[in-house]
């Protein structure tokens, strides 16, 4: 008989005012014990729907029930058929719109913690279990995979155990793509992603790092070195601004070029990285995906006083995963909803002294159901912030539609 | 890894260096960058390529010694490794065939300038430069230059090489003897390009010159290095780094070059300058 709590098996975190000054991950994770109590609220329904949510297709009744059976290393290699990251999308993947989203026990009281249990099961194999790297019949045929984001990782490691002879070219000097540059350490540690790749890079996949596809070799190049095909996973990485006055203001970043500066060249500890970063006492992160949530974590344990989230909509809105809205809300984020920045002002030398916003307020439906907000006349006040992160989204890197002739589009 | 193949400094501060680096080496153009990072926690530092040789599969590249990582990097021999050498990044610059063109490289701004007028001589254009700095001793690739340059005049603060001035002195001077130049390429300090093109905006002289904001991925990933161009926000890892003189806003690139000025001090007291 399953385990009838309507909640999830609580996770341990650490304290909201004692994370928020360090960059340690916030979410402990569950013990076996909690595991399996977990697992065990799983209905195993026969048409499993969580499995119909889950973009990967990973057998999730099949993982759960050997997680309540305590055989954890056989749940691994269930997950591990379908899923070459699973360290990784337990702890990032927005599990309450996909597998979690449509779980039966959710219908009345929360879904199942498929999330928190695929977590669980690839730590403890992390922790405990040497990767051995099965036999792999070789096909010869070779492969291009542009990009060491999330996708491309995953590409390749499905590739590999197909028996392709895969080479990723990446453009930076390290890999993961936003694993490694954007989701900061206290969500997801970077050593985690390290060993992710190294599991991908030990099926035999070889790793050109520094390789801008475009510039450095194009495609065509690729294809004339003999890859019968290539993969591009180059990911959304061109950072949006608003257009509006005073963005290049000093003080002004994207949450792409504060994410980057925090992760990727570990801003964070200034004993041991030569890459600058500054944050003033008073941030506005403009946006609320969970770029945003991000960014303004990020912001409070770089030791501003205040941060907000400035959102043009309402709460309900807000595209970020509900657990990093709670967690941001925990650890002192303050949120200005129905709040639209028109103007960022500076001083003489150029830096960020204030952002003019403007309340906004949500109008009819549109065509496509969501009540769009409007401005409300005569609301203007200037919010007191000597730091702006843009977090309003990104766009597809051109660079590689610009250099492939005959590219298709969409 | 890439190999340092050669290193040779070329004035008290400023150094040039050739690394192995076939992927870069293979497809780069004037105009165009790499970054670099020295160790495995270096910071990602944007260099011009100065010189490329396809055959041999390497790159030159020359720097001031200024601040932590140029530092590091000074501190490297040959046959040492640079962890990371990422390239060839940026546009390549614009060169077309004209009849005469002006080239003027401030201090480092030579290097990057060098490869450019190069081609420009190749296509057969005539090429005249002005070199600037401070004194001689700032002034790098005066062989190289009169090597492949129709002319090449000078022009230093103290007057111990060429005219005693600055490099804009000398396109003045040009320009009243009725030189007449289809374009000019200038590369330099910011506020030396800024008087350029005070001086070629006014007769409407095409001027072309190259930004070096603050850079992080130099991919377009991030945007720190957004230049205001034409009254629009351009990156100029990715549309640049070589502008149209006339329509750069360089008061904006001047604030935002000086940033992170502060964090730069404390590096410098770190490793004991
Ligand atoms: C801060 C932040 C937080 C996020 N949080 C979440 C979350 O909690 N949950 C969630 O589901 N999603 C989240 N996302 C979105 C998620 O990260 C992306 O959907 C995902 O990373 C996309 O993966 P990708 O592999 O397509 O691209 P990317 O991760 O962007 O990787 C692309 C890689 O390709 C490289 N590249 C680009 N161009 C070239 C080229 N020309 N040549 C060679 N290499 C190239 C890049 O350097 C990069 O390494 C977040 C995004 C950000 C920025
Ligand atoms: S350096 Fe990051 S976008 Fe240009």
């Amino acid at each position: 008989m399953a385990n009838m709590s309507l909640n999830k098996v609580a996770m341990p975190e650490q304290d909201p005012n004692i994370r928020n000054k360090n960059f340690e991950e916030v979410a402990l994770g569950y013990g076996i014990e909690q595991a399996i109590e977990e697992a065990t609220r799983c209905l195993q329904c026969k048409h499993k729907p969580c499995v119909g949510g889950c973009p990967v297709n990973v057998p999730i009744p099949e993982f759960i029930k050997q997680v309540a059976e305590g055989n954890l290393e056989e749940a691994y290699q269930i997950i591990t058929s379908e899923n070459s990251l699973p360290a990784i999308c337990g702890r990032v993947c927005p599990q309450e719109s996909q597998c979690e989203g449509v779980c039966v026990r959710g219908i009345k009281g929360e879904a199942v913690g498929i999330g928190r249990l695929e977590r669980f099961v690839a730590d403890y194999h992390i922790q405990n279990v040497e990767t051995v790297v099965p036999e792999i019949q070789k096909n010869g045929i070779k492969v291009a995979v542009v990009g060491a984001g999330p996708a491309g990782l995953s590409c390749a490691g499905d590739l590999a155990k197909r028996g392709y002879d895969v080479t990723i070219f990446e453009a930076l000097h390290d890999l993961g793509g936003v694993l490694i540059y954007g989701i900061p350490e206290f969500r997801l540690p970077k050593k985690l992603v390290a060993t992710e790749v190294d599991n991908i890079a030990k099926m035999g996949v070889t790793i050109n790092k520094n390789v801008v596809v475009g510039r450095s070799i194009t495609i065509e190049e690729l294809f004339e070195e003999d890859y019968k095909a290539v993969f591009v996973g180059s990911g959304a990485g061109l950072p949006k601004f608003l257009g509006i006055e005073g963005e290049n203001l000093n003080g002004v970043y994207s949450a792409n070029e504060f994410l980057t500066r925090v992760n990727l060249m570990k801003a964070y500890n200034q004993d041991q990285s030569p890459t600058p970063i500054r944050v003033g006492d008073n941030v506005a992160v403009v946006g609320g995906g969970n770029v945003a949530m991000d960014a303004a974590r990020t912001a409070l344990r770089l030791g501003a006083k205040e941060v907000s989230i400035v959102y043009r909509r309402s709460e309900d809105e807000l595209p970020a995963r509900r657990e990093e809205v709670h967690h941001a809300k925990e650890e002192g984020v303050v949120f200005r909803l129905l709040n639209n920045p028109i103007k960022v002002i500076g001083n003489e030398a150029g830096w960020v002294t204030g952002m003019e916003c403007v309340k906004m307020e949500l109008g009819e439906p549109d065509a496509s159901g969501r009540r769009s907000p409007i401005e409300m006349p005569n609301s203007n006040y200037i919010l007191d912030v000597n730091t702006v992160i843009m977090a309003i989204g990104q766009s597809p890197n051109p660079l590689i539609r610009q250099t492939t002739p005959g590219l298709d589009v969409r | 890894m890439y190999k340092i193949l050669k290193k040779e400094a070329l004035n008290q501060t400023v150094e040039l260096i050739e690394v192995e680096a076939p992927f870069v080496a293979k497809k780069c153009e004037p105009g165009q960058f790499i970054i670099l990072r020295v160790n495995e926690v270096g910071e990602r530092v944007p260099l011009t390529i100065a010189d490329y040789d396809r055959e041999k599969g390497s790159v030159t590249i020359i720097y001031q010694v200024v601040g932590y990582s140029t530092k590091l990097l000074s501190e490297m021999k040959v046959g040492d490794f640079i962890n990371d050498f990422v390239g060839p990044l940026g546009q390549p610059a614009n060169l077309k065939k004209h009849n005469r063109v002006l080239g003027i490289g401030g201090g480092v701004g030579a290097a990057p300038l060098y490869p450019q007028l190069r081609k420009l001589k190749e296509m057969g254009t005539q090429v005249d430069v002005v070199l600037g700095g401070r004194s001689a001793e700032y002034v790098i690739l005066g062989k190289e230059f009169e090597d492949i340059c129709d002319n090449v005049y000078y022009a230093t603060n103290d007057g111990s090489l060429g005219i005693t001035g600055f490099v804009t002195d000398v396109l003045n001077s040009q320009l009243e003897k009725g030189v007449e130049y289809d374009e000019v390429i200038a590369i330099g300090p910011l506020i030396m390009m800024k008087a350029v093109v005070n001086i070629t905006k006014p007769i409407n002289l095409p001027t072309a010159v190259s930004l070096n904001p603050i850079m992080i991925d130099g991919t377009g990933m991030c945007g720190g290095c957004r230049v205001t161009v034409g009254g629009k926000t351009r990156f100029a890892c990715v549309d640049g780094p070589d502008f149209d003189g006339f329509e750069v806003d360089f008061d904006e690139c001047m604030r935002r070059q000086g940033m992170y000025k502060e964090e730069e001090k404390d590096h410098a007291c770190r490793i004991g300058l």
